[in-house]
This record gives structure tokens, C-alpha cells and sequence, in this order.
């Protein structure tokens, strides 16, 4: 029998992979596609509980996080180009501009 | 029966978890990408077994079809190669230490904790009947309104603003 618990073991365990990648990996756009991965993670927790519960707001709230990585990836996209032009890199510890 | 799609659920669960490895462990970027949208597509999978039929197909046409094909069109772009390996050890290791509690943590509240609630009134016969897609609408269209207009907004903010950042200076 699948149990709810099965399907959060598996988020759970996807989000620390996503984790991983963003505090350890340097290419820009690799950080990028590792919070893609955490933000799905949420999403699969999401859609186990509001499959669940029996109520679709969670579903519908999978539905605005979709909207919100999509405007994200938008903008972070257009981002690294402004960056690279700047820099010739998406190296991230070539992002010290601001470091004093 | 029963023991067949447990076993299914292994087989996705076990495929989801190899390409999410494989997308912080790979060297070259492209290849990140591609076990990226095999991830996208298992979760698709775990979707319609969770009777959730549109949330799969939205899955696949924007992350696995829109936003993939937007971050490998901008890999292409910056034509960059292979990442130089890790200089400092003791970031992999603080990663690896701050995930592990981090699962921990959660998987201890699953094994401690119980599910539970107010149960609606959606089950797997009512999407049958009804249709998934529609369910959904009358939720979007009524209590989530506001929510949905304002999306609509967020949407042409990112619009404008990746144009304007991505834009050559005139």
C-alpha cells in the first residue's frame, strides 16, 4: 500500500539533493536548475497532501508556484546574460561587485 | 495488484532520485539539464498516480517543455564548458551535513507525526466524475480570484524586466 509517507520520504529527500547543489555547485544556471529541483520537491509534498486531504487548494497553489518559476526563470535567465556581458562568467565567485 | 504498484512507485521513486543525483553530480551543465527534465517527467508520473491528471500535464508543457528549453537555450548561449572541479572541500561537506539534518529532521516528523485534518470532499470518484480540469477552475475562478489576477500581473513584470535586462545598451 502506498502511503502518504512514501511520496514526502521522496520530497524529502529530493529537496536535500536540490539542497546540496546549491551550496556546492558554482555555475550559475546548475544553482538555477538545483532550486527548480527544491521548488518541485514542494510541489510533489503539495499534491501528495491535497490528494490526501481530499481539498484541491493545494493544487491550486502548485498551480501559482508554477507561475512564480516561470517568472523566475524568466527573469534569472535574462540576469545571467546581463552578467556574463559584464563579466564574461556565470562563475558565481566571480560575483563580487559588491564584496567590501 | 497491490504489490505491483508498490513496486511501480519504487521503480519512479528509484529513477527520480538517480537523475536528481545526477543533476548536482553531473560536470557539464547540458547534461544537469537533461536529468533535470527526466526528473520533471517521474514527477509527472507520481502526479497521475496521485490523481491529479492536469497538475502532470502542466508539469511536462511548462517545466519540462517551457522553462527547460529556456535555461539549455541560454546555456547555448553563454557557450561555456565543463565546470572546474570543487576547490574547497569543506563546502561539499557542509552540504552534505546541512542536507542530512535537514532530512533527517523531516523524515523523524514522518515516522513520529500523523497526517491529518479536515478532510474535503475530493476524491478519486468526484474527479472521475467531474473532471479534474474543472475542479480546479472553480477553485482558481473563486476563491483564488485575487491570487490569479495578481499572477497575471506578476507575469508582465517579468516580462518587461527580463526584456529590459537582457536587452543590448542603446
Amino acid at each position: 500500500m502506498i502511503t502518504i509517507t512514501h511520496y514526502m520520504a521522496v520530497s524529502a529527500i529530493l529537496f536535500s539533493i536540490g539542497t546540496i547543489g546549491v551550496l556546492t555547485r558554482r555555475n550559475a544556471i546548475v544553482i538555477f536548475m538545483c532550486v527548480e529541483l527544491m521548488l518541485n520537491a514542494v510541489n510533489l509534498t503539495f499534491i501528495a497532501l491535497s490528494s490526501h486531504l481530499g481539498n484541491m487548494d493545494g493544487q491550486v497553489f502548485v498551480f501559482f508556484i508554477m507561475t512564480v518559476a516561470a517568472a523566475e526563470a524568466a527573469v534569472g535567465l535574462a540576469l545571467m546574460i546581463a552578467f556574463f556581458r559584464n563579466g564574461d562568467s556565470v562563475d558565481v565567485e566571480d560575483f563580487s561587485l559588491l564584496k567590501w | 495488484m497491490e504489490i505491483l504498484q508498490l513496486l511501480f512507485f519504487y521503480l519512479v521513486a528509484f529513477v527520480t532520485i538517480v537523475s536528481g543525483l545526477c543533476v548536482v553530480l553531473c560536470k557539464n551543465p547540458i547534461n544537469s539539464a537533461i536529468s533535470l527534465v527526466m526528473t520533471f517527467f517521474c514527477l509527472a508520473i507520481f502526479y497521475v498516480t496521485l490523481h491529479a491528471p492536469f497538475m502532470a500535464a502542466i508539469q511536462i508543457m511548462v517545466y519540462a517543455g517551457a522553462i527547460m528549453v529556456l535555461i539549455i537555450f541560454v546555456m547555448m548561449l553563454l557557450n561555456q564548458g565543463a565546470e572546474v572541479v570543487a576547490r574547497c572541500r569543506h563546502a561539499v561537506v557542509g552540504a552534505v551535513v546541512a542536507a542530512g539534518i535537514m532530512m533527517l529532521q523531516v523524515l523523524v516528523t514522518l515516522k513520529h507525526g500523523d497526517v491529518s485534518g479536515v478532510v474535503g470532499p475530493v476524491n478519486s470518484a468526484m474527479i472521475e466524475e467531474v473532471g479534474h480540469t474543472e475542479l480546479i477552475g472553480q477553485a482558481l475562478f473563486t476563491d483564488f480570484l485575487f491570487p490569479f489576477e495578481i499572477a497575471s500581473i506578476l507575469l508582465l513584470v517579468a516580462i518587461v524586466g527580463a526584456v529590459v535586462l537582457a536587452k543590448r545598451e542603446v
